[in-house]
């Protein structure tokens, strides 16, 4: 085999540079231009994304315009917003969104914490794959149908099975009572953020899950063989490992509270008031002001206003979510080590 | 003596942990169950709820005027699959060939890691955003609301969600197939045509459709771009009705007979959605 193969190598070698020589100018004879229109139309699309952004932010900067050079910053902590008089300030509706985030944070890291160490670290193998379906189809049930469900169903049982009863406890307590005051109608900011709370869990327990699963089974098996308890493991190891993901998650959990619209327009009561710090009185979030009014205003400063609104929101939204995705890059750098 | 009291101290250590632990166990059950709760109980309500406000003539008939006796969802249903449709057509090429950039060309390039930071973030921003800057760039230019803008909303949805499984799927293709294909002679185009994209057929499809079930149910960028229409049309020029923005109208007016048809659309809309999820998902299991 050895000593024949150099006996008819030159000529096979040939004969075969011959054929690949004529394939390859045939290919580039029929197409020449096949490999780059390919490639730039590839990159052309990639462009597209950005340019979104840019477009995004360039539009809202430009339909913002006016209402920007006639308040500056000071539309941010300005709460009078009377479409009649033609003023505007955003106040109401930074608060609104910001508090209804924050509560609903409150609710869900903790939520989202315990489902993640479930699903890492308690469920039966054969238990795990059907749950995690289970929380990630949460996520998948459409924002209107968690505003409806809230509006119909579960406001009117909180404002009977929790605020009434609270009401009548904290009666005469002077904080206390003044944060559970207002009819009870079931809208509000706490129905606002519990509902904010139920649709980001699954966000913030699937990325949890996932960085609590990157953890080096060594590390942990270590500990189980010192004698550690599982709690122990989790928080001691596993969450020391994994601080910086599951902050991401937090972080990309926020994200999607700053900006969900209809689950809080059809809760939060869309009333434009800062008068009382009741959880239970309807307020108004920057995306439900402009779910409900946008459409109808008209041109000039109302809609330029509500715009600054969306810009503001933008903003935010988008440095927390960059935020997020610094940190779980940052984690999946450590990953290598 | 000293042996038996640190015997005692340790175990009595040794009962504070386990204690601990056996709370911390129990909690972690019981956000799990927290959890499932909600599903369990929207989910419930919408079949309960919407079993009652569902009949052929919520197919059939044309959405009705305040405290009418009949009237359905026709003109919003067919609104919704046409918006959804087009803006799926529109947004899965885009999508699918900025996935290849970020998977085939610019794996380490500047371009490609802007576009995929850039990416995740479109992935999550505000929708109601992505209604605000199709307003502006469309619908004040055309000066009339329009099926097409909220096409071109939901289009913007699209991309992002399909250049993000794209990408992955690519990348979970060994480079050994790319090589084998090289070796060949094949030109880079037909190697990603022919062979990347169609091993990673699967899971670009499920990108798709997970795509859809995201539109489907999204209202906010609907609000300002397509706005509503009572009445049936399939002119993309003038206004036109959706399921999302129909059930929203309807279930925040005071009228018996929208609410009930507001339920009939929740419930087209989560049993359309949680289908589509399910399909994905067995889509891509079945691959891998």
């Amino acid at each position: 085999m050895a000593a024949t193969l150099p006996a008819q190598s030159p000529e096979t070698a040939s004969k075969m540079a011959e054929r690949s020589g004529n394939e390859g100018s045939r290919a580039v004879v029929r197409m020449p231009w096949a490999d780059a229109l390919f490639a730039f139309v590839a990159r052309a699309c990639a462009w597209l994304t950005l340019a979104l952004l840019v477009g995004i932010i360039v539009s809202l900067i430009a339909g913002a315009m006016p209402a920007i050079r006639e308040y500056g910053l000071s539309f941010l902590w300005r709460s009078e917003w009377d479409p009649a008089e033609d003023r505007y300030g955003g106040l109401v509706m930074i608060y609104g969104t910001l508090m209804t985030s924050f509560i609903a944070l409150l609710i869900a890291v903790p939520v989202s914490f315990g489902i993640a160490l479930f699903l890492t670290e308690l469920s039966p193998g054969w238990l795990k794959r059907p749950l995690g379906i289970a929380v990630e189809l949460l996520a998948a049930v459409p924002s209107i149908v968690y505003g409806m469900w809230g509006l119909m169903v579960f406001g009117p049982i909180l404002a009977r099975f929790v605020q009434q009863p609270l009401q009548s406890v904290f009666e005469g307590v002077p904080v206390l009572s003044d944060l559970v005051s207002g009819p009870p109608v079931g809208i509000g900011i706490l129905s606002a953020s519990i509902i904010l709370a139920i649709m980001i869990i699954p966000f913030i327990a699937s990325v949890m899950r996932d960085v609590f699963e990157v953890t080096p089974p060594m590390l942990k098996e270590s500990a189980y063989g010192l004698g550690a308890t599982t709690w122990e493991v989790v928080w001691k190891v596993v969450m020391p490992y994994t601080k910086t993901g599951a902050v991401g998650g937090i972080m990309l959990g926020l994200g999607r509270a700053l900006g969900e619209t209809m689950a809080v327009t059809f809760v939060i009561g869309n009333m434009n008031q800062l008068n009382s710090v009741s959880l239970f009185e309807a307020a108004n979030s920057i995306t439900s002001a402009l779910a409900n009014e946008f459409a109808e205003a008209g041109e000039g400063l109302h809609q330029a206003s509500l715009i600054y609104l969306g810009l503001v929101l933008f903003f935010i939204t988008f440095v927390v979510l960059s935020l997020s995705k610094v940190l779980l890059a940052q984690l999946k750098k450590g990953e290598g080590r | 003596m000293s042996t038996t009291a640190s015997y005692e101290s340790r175990l009595a250590m040794h009962r504070h942990r386990k204690r601990i632990n056996n709370v911390a166990l129990t909690l972690s059950l019981g956000a799990m169950a927290f959890g499932l709760l909600w599903l369990v109980w929207i989910l419930i309500e919408t079949v309960r709820m919407g079993l009652g406000g569902l009949n052929l003539a919520t197919f059939t008939e044309m959405t009705p005027p305040p405290q009418a006796e009949i009237g359905g969802l026709a003109n919003a249903i067919f609104g919704s699959l046409t918006m959804v449709g087009l803006a799926t057509l529109l947004g899965t090429p885009i999508g699918v060939m900025a996935g290849v950039y970020l998977a085939e060309y610019g794996q380490s390039g500047w371009l490609g890691r802007t576009t995929r930071f850039i990416n995740d973030i479109l992935l999550s921003a505000p929708s109601i955003v992505i209604g605000l800057f199709v307003y502006s760039v469309w619908v004040a230019r055309m000066k009339s609301f329009s099926g097409f803008a909220g096409v071109l909303a939901l289009t913007l949805i699209v991309i992002p969600v399909v250049i993000r499984t794209t990408e992955n799927m690519l990348s979970l293709i060994p480079n050994a197939m790319r090589e084998a294909a090289y070796a060949l002679g094949t030109p880079k185009w037909k190697v990603i045509l022919s062979i990347t994209l169609k091993s990673a057929r699967a899971g670009v499809m499920t990108g798709v459709l997970l795509a859809v079930a995201r539109i489907s149910g999204e209202t906010a960028p609907l609000l300002f771009t397509a706005l509503s229409n009572q009445f049936w049309t399939s002119n993309l020029n003038e206004p036109m009705a959706s399921l999302p923005v129909t059930i929203y109208k309807f279930a925040m007016s005071p009228y018996e007979n929208w609410q009930k048809l507001a339920w009939a659309g929740v419930f087209l809309i989560t049993v359309g959605v949680l289908a589509l999820n399910i399909v994905a998902r067995t889509l891509l299991r079945n691959k891998h």
